[in-house]
């Protein structure tokens, strides 16, 4: 409860943020280690790739607060995100087309 | 502002410059003027390769987001060299029907990376170093999945592009507790903030995964088979000889530069990272079959006789690493350039299916031969003198274990080269490949590698001349 009125007033410690990243990261982590769909593999790394945005943002807006570093490459971040996702995804529909299917089970082809 | 001293990005204006011609000239020119097409982009990215082979003096403009320093060139350079002639050897696989129409992307993509590499080494913000690394990296897997219809090549994209992105996204987590820890992100300003606390050890570690990834060390390096197997094989020499070397170098600036106060805690990782990679994809390399993977381990265990210079992080370690590259790009490019022609006329990739290439295609055969024994480190060859120098980097700063391990796994790289070699010239096949033909410009590749394995090993002014710039770093 107090966690929540503290956010509404806008004084939440920098301790719950970064515990939310590295709570993110690691969940992205461990989803991509353990997920069979490509698609959710996809998803895990986003999700790694905002916790680390999420870190920039906060260590600008509490240590760092006279700078603009961490807002602008938290912009830069998300943009390459959304190329890395475009290219990943159309790689899946192509997987889609040859395999009828995005199972990391099925890409076995070149395996020993 | 003042915008003029972004002028002084030679090298990045006149490639953006070569892309965006070619792109515009595929798109408009026509049955006709697509006749062209290759000759003027070879002759175009020759004339840009010449235009900006001289040094210059250090200069960093953008408030330090670009530094230049006069080594950067011989880097890029190189570089290149190694694009021009992974350009010459796809010519051939890229004038045939079925590819024609997707030249112009093939070359647009394939500069592209050069282009992110070149601000990756340029860097002198991790923000540039990010872009940079992902403009590498994302065309880059377009390109392993070039071939559309063929279930290898998506299925290498897929794992490309899915461990490229898992590599970078922990590395840029690695990022942004170096910006926690010290809230810049300027190279010049890390150099004396960062200090060997635990939140920069961690973030050290995070970082340099990125870094590791594209260089394919050993814990690293899962995708690098699958990869190098399923792209088509002018993709895969590029990927192991020009996207490798860049990021080694980088590697190198950075660890020398921004990590150098944590040089008692990344001296050990990389021991560690050198003895695991030369010895694990040595072994690994002499049971494989395909030559593509074969390949793709022994670049793997080259990578580790890398790291070799760069654990020095000397001046003397700076000449050897880019001395290395550059012999290792002619040697692997000749290595490569064998398989594809073979490849593209007989889709035969094994080992078993060399046997006796010597009756049938005996200059094919001799370049394969050269190559290898340069990637072995047989003496007169170049291969001998960069692993020398690595290795004499290495003992200057009392790594003599390290230099041992190194040398017993040159016996057995010797052993699993010579396989290959024994297979071409030594066994006898009721059906050996066929004579293959290829065109001038592959032809003028092997060339140029051969040239390059034989004579920047005994012509010492090469050495010299990256030496004399290697002490400004």
């Amino acid at each position: 409860m107090e966690l929540i009125t503290n956010f509404l007033s806008g004084s939440v410690q920098i301790e719950a943020y970064l515990g939310l990243s590295l709570i993110m990261f690691f969940a992205g982590i461990y989803g991509f280690l353990s997920r069979k769909s490509l698609l959710m593999i996809l998803i895990s790394i986003e999700l790694m790739l905002n916790a680390a945005d999420i870190n920039f943002v906060v260590f600008n807006r509490y240590l760092y607060p006279g700078h603009l570093e961490g807002f602008y490459f938290t912009l830069f971040t998300i943009a390459i995100a959304a190329c890395e996702t475009a290219v990943a995804i159309a790689i899946i529909i192509n997987i889609y087309r040859n395999l009828n299917s995005v199972e990391v089970g099925n890409l076995d082809e070149m395996k020993e | 502002m003042d915008y003029s001293s972004f002028l002084q990005m030679n090298e990045e204006f006149s490639l953006l410059m070569v892309m965006l011609f070619l792109l515009i000239y595929d798109i408009f020119a026509g049955e006709k003027g697509s006749k062209y097409f290759q000759p003027i982009a070879l002759v175009l990215f020759a004339a840009h390769t010449l235009l900006n082979c001289i040094p210059r003096d250090a200069f960093s403009i953008a408030g330090g987001m670009y530094q230049y320093v006069p080594m950067q060139t011989y880097v890029k350079t190189i570089l290149n060299i190694g694009t021009f002639i992974v350009l010459l050897q796809a010519h051939k696989f890229l004038n045939e029907d079925a590819n024609r129409i997707k030249r112009g992307e093939f070359y647009f993509l394939t500069l592209s990376t050069l282009l992110g590499m070149y601000f990756m080494i340029s860097s002198g913000n991790f923000l540039m170093f990010f872009i940079g690394l992902e403009t590498a990296s994302i065309p880059m897997a377009t390109l392993v999945a070039f071939d559309k219809y063929n279930r290898k090549s998506a299925e290498a994209g897929a794992k490309y592009i899915l461990s490229a992105v898992f590599a970078s996204s922990i590395s840029l987590f690695g990022m942004s507790l170096i910006y926690g820890s010290t809230g810049t992100l300027y190279f010049s300003d890390l150099a004396t903030l960062i200090t060997a606390s635990p939140l920069t050890i961690m973030a050290f570690v995070f970082f340099s995964v990125g870094l590791f990834f594209k260089i394919s060390l050993v814990p690293f390096h899962l995708w690098t088979p699958d990869v190098y197997e399923g792209a088509q094989t002018n993709i895969t020499s590029y990927l192991s000889v020009i996207s490798k070397g860049a990021a080694v170098f980088v590697l190198f600036t950075l660890l020398t530069k921004v990590f150098g106060h944590l040089v008692t805690q990344w001296q050990p990782i990389l021991y560690g990272l050198a003895v695991v990679s030369i010895t694990v994809a040595n072994v690994f390399a002499i049971r494989q079959q395909n030559l593509k993977r074969f390949l793709a381990f022994s670049s793997i265990s080259q990578a580790g006789y890398i790291l070799l210079a760069i654990i020095s992080g000397t001046a003397l370690g700076m000449t050897s690493l880019v001395y290395y590259v550059l012999v290792y790009m002619f040697s692997n490019l000749a290595a490569f350039g064998v398989i594809s022609v073979i490849e593209n006329q007989t889709k035969k990739v094994l080992m078993s299916d060399y046997n006796g290439l010597y009756q049938t295609n005996p200059r094919l055969s001799f370049v394969m031969m050269l190559a290898l024994f340069s990637l072995a480190g047989i003496p007169p060859f170049a291969g001998f003198f960069s692993k020398f120098f690595v290795f004499s980097a290495a003992a200057q700063q009392g790594y003599y274990v390290l230099v041992f391990i190194a040398l017993l796994n040159t016996i057995i790289s010797l052993y699993y080269y010579l396989l290959v070699i024994k297979a071409m010239f030594l066994n006898k096949s009721e059906n050996p490949i066929e004579v293959v033909k290829s065109d001038f410009p592959v032809k003028l590749s092997f060339v140029i590698c051969t040239l390059g394995i034989l004579l920047v090993g005994l012509f010492s002014t090469i050495y010299d001349q990256i030496g004399l710039l290697s002490f400004g770093m």
